[in-house]
């Protein structure tokens, strides 16, 4: 998938994830894909959780080894 | 503005671990959209003191409670566990551990999400607490601006 932005918010503890995933959404535009890395656990629930309060959509999750991966098209 | 978009929140104690999840709540509300405003009161405005001693003119009672209360972030003690100041280094410690930010940290988040927050004038009366020994960038106001803000918001926490 065509990502328009990466963050690595890998080592970072909860609320970090969305906050940082917050902080890049509102510097793209609406069609945008942000892809979230992460080793989070909680982040399991909470990036998908975040994204349907914030109008994105989940477009897939993805996990590899210790690391989860997000896809989300900004609403 | 929609209920939905807003979330107040009471701060009333100042142990280390209730400003943390203060905090976590208030910044993760934030990245979800919502406008945040917190109230602090009581024992709550000691997470907003500076590091450092300022110089006021204060009664007795009032220099007493300045040097008996927790100066800042730095020196909040926790709600269990407190061991005489060993909980908190361990806390710390712990959280380090897990890459959780400190408290420190998560204030500066807030301001930078734009978190408004607000210190309760009448407690920081009674305490002899002074503005210029809370953090830059507060806002000042009592109950009323408390509850009229909170008849807007759908979420309203008392911590």
């Amino acid at each position: 998938m065509e990502s328009t932005k990466v963050l690595d918010a890998k080592g970072l503890a909860c609320p970090m994830p969305v906050v940082k995933a917050k902080k890049e959404m509102d510097q793209l535009q609406s069609g945008d894909i942000l892809e979230v890395h992460t080793t989070d656990s909680g982040a399991a629930a909470d990036i998908p959780a975040w994204a349907k309060t914030g109008g994105h959509e989940l477009v897939q999750q993805d996990k590899e080894g210790e690391v989860l991966k997000f896809w989300m098209k900004k609403g | 503005m929609d209920k939905n978009e807003r979330l107040t929140m009471i701060v009333f104690d100042g142990d280390l671990d209730k400003a943390m999840a203060s905090f976590i709540i208030a910044t993760g509300a934030a990245a979800m959209g919502k406008q945040v405003t917190m109230f602090f009161t009581f024992w709550g405005l000691n997470v907003l003191r500076k590091d450092e001693p300022i110089q006021a003119k204060k009664k007795f009672m009032e220099k007493m409670f300045e040097r008996m209360m927790p100066r800042g972030p730095k020196k909040l003690q926790l709600s269990n566990m407190n061991m005489a100041g060993m909980g908190p280094k361990v806390m710390k410690k712990m959280m380090k551990d897990h890459n959780v930010s400190t408290l420190d940290e998560m204030i500066d988040m807030a301001e930078e999400l734009d978190i408004k927050m607000v210190a309760c004038t009448m407690s920081m009366d009674v305490m002899g607490l002074k503005q210029e020994e809370l953090r830059d960038g507060l806002e000042y106001a009592g109950v009323a601006s408390y509850l009229a803000e909170a008849d807007e918001a759908n979420t309203n926490l008392f911590i």
